[in-house]
């Protein structure tokens, strides 16, 4: 060490020099699993209706799947190994996959709407098997067989005693094998070859569990996320967002960060951030640069007034998406009517750690390291705000610290565009706490209005209900245009909101039925740290809180067991079969009024929901504990029924559904957003709190129904819809009391209590 | 600034940064180590923890100039070749999700099975109170650290 430099700063960076050790590389990116990439041949150009760009193997044998999705930590991953190997008849061990680097996977969407498997994992099924069937047909020619009279194991074909290994048959060149395209990018994007895909019956490595082998970089420290990433000469960026939303720098003191001696100043009219050697240095300097802001009024309405506005304000567009019958006569004519309001509020993605991104530009081409969900579209913004031509930008994706939806990392991919031009240095940018909280876009608050009529025989002969709120989709779930970032919106560029909501997808046959959404517009129209974007299960929470939550009082109403009463009004076995699974499970005995199941201070209950939406259903039932003192509701165990069609991983699934089941149970109990008439006030883990440990299930119970003959549905965000009205009919049990706002706060918990005390005490 | 000696892991650095620099920016940007992470700031997640002389600290909060004793990250926890039976039950496991969260999960699971080597389900509950793990992986830390403890989990 004696030669050393004294700074290890310094040594550092002559590593970087020399040898380029630390320097990001995408093979670190890719895992431990990428394989050296053929060598020699002409590789076709990446586009999607070219097998090459999806499936390689070299001469070794190993296999590569180059895939335009994201694994954020499901284990999609070893799904899309399973699929491809059991297609290839290749061993497990020998299947990697590349994801989510532009220069490497053609724009399959991203990570989006729980599509890893149900939309990318059918593409390279369909496309394993059409490598599969060339590997055959080459071995086929060489042993002047047919192809019928070959045998394939572990990537070797045999011909009675004569076998070759695919790496043979691949040697240094390419399939150059045209497939078959539907013309579309993204989530829609399907290519397909002519072989057909194996039948389950014959599957020996799809449909079993197989282990994660990923993780060991993780506990040792060594696995690079997005945070972790370092390029020569990079300097730290941080921004700096407006105490007033709204507000504009109308002058900077940059005296007040003089002593910061590589300090920079970045602005750009709304747009301020600064830039330093240090990362320290860059967030004192985003803490002691003195800024004057422009004086605009507040624009949010006083937080108790939220659910008001919300049902008061004008409509910008109302959809009736699913209208049977006629509403209106069966209504005229019911025995009795039932009416409940319920509301959710803004949620945040929150995620472990705020959002970071690197941007180099060098040589006329850009590279951006980003954790967003949709890289490829991260690419577009990055050459908008670079105003440069897309083939030059490169996006490679790495994980984020956290990924439920459009979280705040496109905006920071953005950032660090902007700061990167302005200063001519690779930028590192990552957001503080409170922009991780504050300014990330937020899941939309609604109200749902809901209305049941029932006949004399207490069945159900209409059913309407009205989800409001403010759209889920302020910006897009992407951040291909400018206009939908934060920088964007902060440099006054138009805006182009999309009024968008959702409604409940449950199987009910009720004769006559209304569904319909409506949203309101923003309380602030541009960079506002509310503006909505999708967040895991975008409105599925929201709306099966209310439509679940309301079953139950109707089933109250109509003195029937709410598992039966929705059973009664089903006729799809398949949707009916998840239903009676989790009931079985979790030994289920009918109730026609509240439990109230009371031991000292400590009320018991239990709670059914039931929800469909990205190709699963879900029935669970929430078992739960209030205490009565203190409001805490402890949501002891959840037994959970979950269908969705073919099962690639039982274990992974599994473990998928538990953190569904978590962080769903977190936000339903105590997850708000708040604001005071400036500003988003819910900026850390004290004033936005989440589920910990000590409020964490005994156990949760899960029974996974497989269906090998159906396509794989998705498993990435089902299981988090229902879990909130399961959670509010278990407190209704528990306690008699009606939850009807979410989050089910210890404080909303008393408050609730409370009241039921007085309204039920002798006057 | 100021010359400071710190050890990490075993291997001892010297660093020129100013005394009220958090530990965290020293481990990440004049190390280059990639963890701990950025969670908050505030001591209110675990995604920076570090063991300093044993005992798990939040080196978001500690300033270098408090910082007296050798840092363990979870990169040394394990002996050489050997996996840290709680790093080998977070990967029999498979406990992490996107994993940003395990320093603080992993650093205090080694305190407590230090203190309680036969924890039970309410030692661990409250060991781990003030922990984050955004992608809710709680019940497969609670596995894990009943595996690590050789209790079935
Ligand atoms: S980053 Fe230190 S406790 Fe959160
Ligand atoms: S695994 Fe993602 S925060 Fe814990």
């Amino acid at each position: 060490m004696s030669d050393a430099p004294k700074s290890p700063r310094l040594s550092r960076r002559a590593l970087l020099v020399g040898g380029g050790l630390l320097v990001v590389s995408v093979g670190a990116l890719a895992g431990p699993q990428l394989v050296s990439m053929l060598s020699a041949g002409q590789r076709p150009p990446l586009v999607p209706d070219e097998l090459d760009s999806f499936i390689a193997i070299d001469r070794s044998g190993a296999v590569t799947a180059f895939a335009g999705v994201m694994d954020v930590g499901h284990g999609l991953t070893l799904a899309l190994r399973q699929i491809v190997a059991e297609e290839l008849d290749a061993p497990l061990a020998r299947v990697a996959v590349v994801m989510g680097d532009t220069a490497r996977t053609v724009n399959q969407g991203g990570a989006s709407g729980s599509g890893g498997v149900q939309s990318c994992g059918m593409v390279l099924r369909s496309i394993a098997a059409e490598a599969r069937r060339l590997l055959l047909e080459r071995a086929a020619a060489r042993f002047s067989v047919a192809v019928g009279d070959l045998t394939v194991a572990d990537a070797i074909v045999s011909a009675g005693k004569r076998s070759v290994a695919y790496g043979d048959l691949v040697g240094e060149g390419y399939f150059n094998s045209k497939l078959e395209w539907n013309g579309e990018i993204g989530r829609r994007l399907q290519s397909k070859g002519q072989a057909t895909p194996k039948s389950p019956s014959e599957y020996r490595i799809v449909g079993r569990s197989a282990p994660r082998d990923d993780l060991a970089p993780r506990v040792v420290g060594d696995f690079q996320y997005v945070t972790d990433v370092k390029v020569p000469g990079m300097l730290h960026g941080r921004m700096i967002r407006p105490p007033v939303a709204g507000a504009v720098p109308t002058s900077v003191d940059e005296a007040s960060i003089a002593h910061l001696s590589s300090a920079r100043i970045v602005r750009r009219e709304g747009f301020l951030g600064v830039v330093a050697e240090r990362e320290w240095d860059a967030i004192r300097a985003s803490r002691e640069l003195k800024v004057s802001w422009s004086n605009v009024e507040s624009p949010f309405p006083p937080y108790d007034t939220l659910y008001d506005h919300i049902a008061a304000a004008p409509d910008v567009e109302r959809t009736v998406e699913k209208s049977v019958g006629d509403v209106a006569a069966a209504f005229s004519r019911a025995a009795r009517v039932v009416e409940a309001r319920y509301e959710w509020p803004f949620q945040s993605h929150a995620c472990m750690g705020p959002a970071c991104a690197v941007v180099e530009i060098k040589n006329g081409r850009a590279t951006v390291w980003t954790g967003t969900q949709k890289p490829h579209f991260a690419a577009e913004g990055v050459a908008a705000a670079l105003e440069m031509p897309l083939d030059k930008v490169r996006a490679i994706w790495a994980l984020g610290p956290g990924s439920y939806g459009r979280n705040d990392s496109g905006d920071a991919a953005i950032d660090a565009a902007f700061l990167a031009k302005a200063v001519g240095k690779p930028v590192r940018v990552q957001g503080m706490r409170h922009e991780g909280h504050g300014w990330d876009p937020k899941g939309p608050a609604s109200v749902h209005t809901a209305r049941a009529a029932l006949d004399r025989n207490n069945r159900i002969i209409a059913y309407q209900i009205l989800n409001k709120g403010f759209s889920r989709r302020d910006i897009e779930f992407n951040e291909a245009k400018l206009e939908h970032s934060l920088a964007g919106q902060l440099m006054g560029l138009p805006l182009l909101a999309a009024p968008a909501f959702s409604v409940q997808d449950e199987e009910y046959a009720f004769p006559n039925m209304e569904l319909a959404w409506a949203t309101i517009a923003p309380l602030l129209d541009r960079a506002s740290p509310l503006r909505t974007a999708h967040l895991r299960d975008p409105c599925g929470p929201n709306n099966n809180f209310a439509s679940e939550s309301f079953f139950d009082e109707v089933a109250l109403a109509a003195g029937a067991d709410p598992i039966a009463f929705r059973l009664a009004h089903m006729t799809d076995e398949r949707h009916m079969a998840v239903l009676r699974a989790a009931a079985e499970r979790a030994r289920w005995t009918p109730r026609r009024r509240p439990y109230r199941r009371a031991s000292g201070g400590t009320l018991a209950g239990r709670g059914f929901a039931y929800s469909r939406g990205h190709g699963a259903i879900v029935a669970i039932i929430a078992d739960v504990e209030v205490d009565a003192r203190t409001g805490r509701v402890w949501p002891r165990r959840f037994t959970v029924a979950h269908e969705c069609g073919q099962i690639i991983n039982p274990s992974g699934l599994a473990l998928c559904i538990e953190g569904n089941v978590v962080q769903a149970a977190s936000r339903a109990l105590f997850e708000e957003v708040t604001f005071d008439r400036n500003a988003v006030t819910s900026v850390d883990w004290a004033t936005y709190p989440i589920l910990e440990m000590p409020d964490a299930p005994e156990a949760i119970d899960i029974v996974t129904l497989d269906r090998p003959e159906l396509p794989p549905g998705g498993a990435g965000e089902p299981a988090t819809r229902p879990v909130a009205a399961a959670l509010a009919n278990a407190i209704f049990d528990a306690t008699g009391v009606r939850l009807r706002r979410a989050p089910f706060s210890p404080a909303r918990v008393l408050a609730a209590l409370s009241g039921e005390r007085r309204s039920t005490s002798p006057a | 600034m100021a010359a400071k000696v710190i050890n990490v892991d075993g291997a001892d650095h010297t660093l020129d940064a100013a005394p009220d620099m958090p530990l965290l920016y020293a481990l990440r940007d004049d190390l280059g180590l990639n963890n701990p992470k950025f969670g908050c700031g505030v001591a209110q997640c675990g995604a920076c923890m570090v063991l300093i002389g044993g005992v798990p600290t939040f080196s978001c909060v500690t300033p270098l100039a408090d910082v007296s004793g050798p840092i363990t990250t979870i990169a040394g926890i394990g002996e050489p070749g050997a996996l840290h039976p709680i790093q080998q039950a977070y990967i029999d496991e498979a406990t992490p999700q996107c994993g940003y969260c395990i320093s603080g999960w992993m650093l205090r699971a080694v305190a407590l099975l230090k203190e309680i080597p036969r924890p039970t389900d309410n030692d661990i509950r409250e060991a781990f109170a003030g922990l984050k793990c955004r992608c809710g992986t709680h019940m497969a830390i609670m596995r894990a650290v009943k595996r690590a403890a050789g209790l079935a989990p």
